[in-house]
């Protein structure tokens, strides 16, 4: 650690590393956030020019009262909860798959990697043309009924389309930290599980699953995160049709507050957002975090 | 013995392929698609193309403006990655090498800043910069875009640094360098595996990027890729050719560099969302 001997010399260390970081991480980040705490409790109605006046928690009460907003809440609990466990699951088999020492397993990985690499609302254009075009022909030409009428246009299974793409679109970077765990776990154990005559599934049970906690950790709290934000998919596949069954929250707030100029209650209801994610994403750390150290 | 082995890949090998395929296949009938004029498209969108034709692409190009919206995606992302490279080291540094009584609490809220979803600041966010004029500004955007990625930039650094060693740079002080100098010159070199798996996260951030570009750029001489192609599809969703072909050319950059940086780039996010 480097201590400084005057006011005047750290000052001078501050202004040379942290000033214009910090001064930019401000304006752009804490501004925002604290103006947005102070507006979610007055009257704005997106105009700074109008008198302000402090309503306390007038917005909240309206926003919870809100039955759009519950039903959009509920909807994404449905979407978040499903794609968190099938995203997880096959980004697991993935990883399991591409780290067996099989053939080509670079080459496998970095192919399920590939939708990570392109933005949300050209993946959610690409479904779109799958699930209304390419679907609904093969179903017409098979005379399958699961397929004929566009799944775009029925709002569960419109659901289910946006819960596909997210599984699509998140797995291989999942299977990524779950390549990173099964290589870290130490060769050793394996070998010794083998010689005491341990099956494979057996070992996956006992050795792989247990030792993977901290990578379960991580891909949790990303999914959790990612799929409670998801906008650009829903924007581009379904744009929260048909008649509004598939609007997930993030769309929601951002409705509320730019489609219907509801300032103040859309930053109320934005706010709960913030809440409610910061709440499941402690608590998950806090239980897996003590899971972690049972396992050793 | 050999032949349950033998068994065995081969199974592992048919369900490597068959989620190969599931993950690729979308962009493989996009693709397709993109090669046919609409009636085609429109009688059977699983066929392969009659004839080649790129009639598409060249269309979807030029209306797009295909060249402009690279540029600039290519632009703010470059500048925002400078920008949040040598202030995100530098904060790093004071943090990790200092005693300073605040670098507790200003780690700790750019922590906290990493949990704040964006929808909790857009709102306060679009009224307070669109008042002071700074929307439809590229450079307003990269400015942006550094206040945003600087918690996430400095977190990746800050446990870097902390496992290097101070030496070098001690040494390097009592000759007398300063401490901006001995950063530059010493230190920074150090960070490079680091610096790679930032720059790489970064970028995939930047350059897909949608929710703010589209509340900040507004006039289409801004654009960005991800932008364009909002606009573009809303626009010429009948034209499914076009369509199509517009959904290749905002992929295509990224897949061609996919295809020669593909270790860098997998290995990279690999780092990066461990850390």
């Amino acid at each position: 650690m480097y201590k400084e001997k005057s006011n005047l010399k750290s000052f001078q260390v501050f202004a040379t590393f942290g000033l214009i970081p910090l001064l930019v991480f401000g304006i752009v980040v804490l501004i925002p956030f604290f103006s947005g705490l102070f507006l979610s409790l007055t009257n704005w109605n997106g105009s700074l020019d109008g008198k302000i006046e402090f309503i306390g928690i007038g917005n909240y009460i309206s926003a919870v009262r809100d039955p759009a907003f519950w039903g959009s809440l509920g909807k994404t609990f449905y979407y978040v909860f499903f794609v968190m466990i099938l995203t997880n699951t096959s980004a697991f088999l993935f990883g399991l798959l591409v780290t067996s020492g099989m053939k080509g397993q670079n080459f496998y990985r970095a192919g399920y990697f590939t939708p990570n690499l392109i933005g949300g609302v050209i993946l959610g254009y690409i479904w779109q043309f799958i699930f209304s075009r390419v679907f609904v022909y093969f179903g017409t030409k098979t005379g399958i009924p699961f397929f004929e009428i566009s799944w775009l246009t029925q709002p569960h299974a419109a659901l289910w389309a946006l819960i596909i793409v997210g599984v699509w679109q998140n797995a291989g970077y999942m299977m990524l930290i779950y390549i990173a765990g099964f290589v870290g776990i130490d060769k050793s154990l394996i070998e010794a599980a083998r010689m005491d005559g341990a099956s494979p599934l057996q070992m996956l049970q006992k050795i792989k699953i247990p030792m993977m906690v901290p990578a379960f950790t991580i891909t949790l709290f990303l999914t959790l995160r990612k799929a409670f934000m998801v906008y650009d998919v829903n924007l581009s596949l379904t744009k929260g049709g048909p008649y509004n069954t598939t609007e997930l929250i993030s769309m929601h707030v951002y409705n509320e507050a730019f489609l219907n100029q509801n300032m103040g209650p859309g930053q109320a209801k934005a706010f709960l957002l913030f809440l409610l994610v910061a709440v499941i994403a402690v608590a998950q750390v806090a239980v897996l975090k003590k899971k972690e150290v049972d396992a050793i | 013995m050999m032949t349950q082995r033998r068994i065995n890949s081969l199974i592992k090998q048919l369900f490597a392929i068959l989620f190969l395929v599931f993950m690729l296949l979308p962009f493989f009938l996009v693709l397709i698609n993109a090669l046919k004029p609409r009636i085609e498209i429109i009688k059977n969108p699983m066929a392969l193309p009659h004839a080649l034709s790129l009639a598409n692409f060249t269309k979807a190009w030029v209306t797009m403006k295909f060249g402009t919206v690279l540029m600039n995606t290519a632009y703010i992302t470059a500048f925002s990655q400078i920008l949040l490279i040598v202030f995100g080291a530098m904060l790093s540094y004071m943090l990790v090498r200092w005693d300073f009584k605040a670098n507790k609490i200003i780690f700790t809220v750019l922590i906290c800043a990493m949990i704040i979803p964006f929808q909790s600041l857009m709102i306060p966010f679009v009224s307070i910069f669109g008042k002071l004029g700074l929307m439809n500004s590229r450079t307003a955007l990269i400015f942006f875009y550094m206040g945003f990625g600087m918690p996430m930039t400095t977190f990746m650094y800050h446990g870097f640094m902390k496992g290097i060693s101070r030496e070098m740079e001690e040494a390097a002080l009592i000759d007398g360098c300063s401490h901006f100098y001995c950063f530059w010159k010493i230190v920074f070199p150090n960070l490079k595996p680091i610096t790679t798996t930032i720059l790489i996260v970064n970028i995939l951030w930047i350059w897909n990027d949608f929710l703010l570009p589209s509340l900040v750029l507004i006039k289409d001489k801004n654009r960005t890729i991800p932008l364009s192609t909002f606009y573009f599809f809303g626009e010429y969703t009948a034209e499914l050719g076009l369509a199509m072909a517009a959904l290749i050319l905002s992929v295509l950059p990224v897949v061609v560099i996919y295809l020669f940086l593909q270790k860098q780039i997998v290995t990279g996010v690999m780092d990066g969302a461990i850390k």
